[in-house]
């Protein structure tokens, strides 16, 4: 096992000891992405001074399934939010770089960087979560508990596998970074928002193809005893598992698709 | 086994150009070629005749449109992995070092890339520190260092690993004379102790008549030449060119013996003539110069592929 992790720990490490050489920066990037977070929190916050409910939640809801789905989408844009830097390393030679290396791509794209300067804006997600369920009087059940913890792990899986999905369309889209980028950061804001406002659309896409609803929403509606809609029953939010299967299934496709096109196609 | 071993070897792109129509191009036509272990092979050409193309479908990195290609045994796409343990790359364009980091940083991580042992890690990388006067930058991020001393860096990191085939594309390019001369001894005392294949493409026939004992000539996705350096020499002569700057201008030096009028310069105040080692010497082309125009300073420059690949397509009647 040792053995089999070594060449990851040392790209990991490379990749810590660069970022921490400048460290001015990355103090910088810490604050930023600190601010950043506080300022979506400060948008649903401004929407519950103009109304008591949205979509059945009202704000200690609302900051649970806010809690929950930044959390999870923070930690796997900490992990793998570099993958959609792909576009620059096709370019630059890196990704030809990778293929001479007796690794996996896909492990060494995700292992190839770390955004450590996310931590800040993991740390609002997680507050506001905590601040959620103590607002909500949850009782610490083992239940309880489990879902959460559960919710945050499986809501992490969706969020890389639509990382990894959106990176293996980029190497048929070269410079459509903007397409994919509307998918995988407009599902972070639709996550953030109570599912049951979203339109029919917005159901089908951030509900079940990419199922962002499993990240935040439907866990939060199982966990709180709320109703749950779109004909889904009352423990949906104990499906995510399922949605992790299904997102790391459409990624591996994506990414199968990709690497074989840039062999066989691209230059 | 040979090495390197293809069977009409094929590879075509598609161009889009304007709007949905696109165009196909092939770079690499039916390319046959065998490559015995311990061999050291100059795979030379124009820009744009193939050689990027070859070495990456030889490495893995791209699928041949048709025909197949063998690397130490190994099929380069499907066995990847494999064959990243056997075979060291270095692309003269594209950096495989740790860009932020000093250097002995990227040892180390190659390291645990190939999953070395700490003996072994430790020797190898002392080796070539030693073999390629590393030392002193070692502590230095790559980002700071020279071209020549990166050049030297990624060379050596690509041995890192003990490869029985190491292929170099480009690996002079835009070095200076020194740190060229330094990098072919280093290759060149390489496959001595290890009885590593080398095989690289160059622009550079320095390298070639220095480094190489086989030359493959690709011209426009085909093969044009296989054989040895002298042999080509036979074929088209290896022209040098006197370059010749003069004390006034003068006409285009047009009629001298045994050698042709390349160009001139600044109405005729430098003056690039060719001619054949074989045939007649720089002297005495310098002293037929020297009855018609007075010379202030003259230089001798080495044949350069494009003019070797010209003369190959002449010899041939096309």
């Amino acid at each position: 096992m040792g053995s089999r992790t070594r060449p990851y720990r040392a790209l990991l490490g490379a990749r810590m000891r660069a970022q921490s050489s400048y460290r001015a920066s990355f103090g910088l990037d810490l604050v930023s992405s600190l601010l950043i977070g506080l300022v979506e929190l400060a948008e649903v916050w401004v929407l519950y001074r103009a109304v008591d409910e949205i979509g059945g939640l009202d704000l200690t809801a609302a900051l649970v399934v806010f809690g929950l789905a930044d959390t999870a989408f923070s930690i796997a844009d900490l992990l793998v939010g570099h993958v959609d830097r792909l576009p620059d390393y096709l370019r630059a030679g890196t990704f030809d770089v990778f293929c001479l290396r007796p690794q996996p791509l896909l492990a060494q794209l995700i292992t190839s960087d770390i955004s450590l300067r996310r931590l800040t804006r993991v740390g609002v997600g997680f507050a506001v979560l905590i601040v959620g369920l103590i607002a909500n009087d949850v009782t610490l059940t083992p239940s309880s508990v489990l879902l959460v913890l559960l919710s945050l792990l499986t809501g992490t899986a969706i969020c890389t596998g639509i990382f990894v999905a959106a990176a293996g369309a980029q190497f048929f889209l070269i410079d459509a970074a903007e397409m994919t980028n509307s998918v995988v950061y407009g599902g972070r804001y639709a996550a953030n928002q109570p599912g049951s406002v979203w339109s029919r659309p917005l159901i089908a896409v951030f509900g079940f193809g990419v199922p962002m609803a499993f990240t935040g929403y439907l866990p939060t509606l199982t966990l709180l005893d709320l109703p749950v809609p779109w004909n889904l029953p009352d423990w949906a939010g104990w499906l995510a598992p399922l949605a992790a299967i299904w997102m790391w299934g459409l990624a591996g496709l994506s990414w199968r698709t990709g690497t074989r096109h840039y062999q066989g196609g691209g230059g | 086994m040979p090495i390197i071993q293809t069977e009409a070897l094929t590879r075509r792109f598609r161009l889009r150009t304007k709007g949905f129509r696109s165009r196909e191009i092939t770079a690499i036509d039916d390319l046959t070629i065998s490559i015995e272990a311990g061999e050291s092979v100059g795979y030379i050409g124009a820009n744009g005749a193939g050689k990027s193309t070859t070495i990456k479908m030889l490495a893995g990195i791209l699928v041949p449109s048709s025909g197949t290609a063998l690397t130490c045994g190994l099929q380069p796409v499907s066995q990847r992995r494999q064959l990243a343990r056997r075979l060291g790359v270095v692309f003269g364009q594209r950096s495989q070092l740790w860009w932020d980091l000093p250097l002995a940083e990227s040892f180390r991580i190659l390291a645990a890339i190939h999953d070395l042992s700490r003996d072994r890690e430790r020797e190898r990388t002392a080796e070539l520190v030693e073999n390629m006067e590393l030392e002193e930058f070692l502590a230095t991020p790559v980002r700071q260092l020279s071209l020549g001393q990166r050049m030297r860096g990624e060379v050596a990191v690509a041995l890192l690993h003990s490869p029985e085939l190491l292929v170099l594309d480009e690996p002079t390019i835009g070095l200076d004379v020194v740190s060229k001369q330094r990098l072919r001894e280093f290759l060149l005392a390489e496959r001595a102790a290890h009885g590593t294949t080398l095989l690289l493409t160059t622009h550079d026939m320095g390298d070639v008549s220095r480094l190489c004992e086989r030359i493959l000539l690709v011209d426009q996705g085909r093969l044009a030449y296989d054989g040895s350096l002298a042999g080509l020499s036979r074929t088209v002569a290896m022209r040098r060119v006197l370059v010749v700057d003069l004390a006034e201008p003068t006409p285009d030096l047009h009629d001298l013996p045994h050698a042709e009028h390349l160009g001139s310069e600044a109405d005729g105040l430098r003056q690039r003539l060719a001619f054949d080692p074989e045939v007649t010497t720089a002297a005495a082309l310098l002293a037929a110069v020297s009855e018609q125009a007075a010379v202030r300073d003259l230089s001798v420059e080495e044949p350069d592929v494009e003019d070797v690949v010209r003369r190959v397509y002449v010899s041939r009647g096309r």
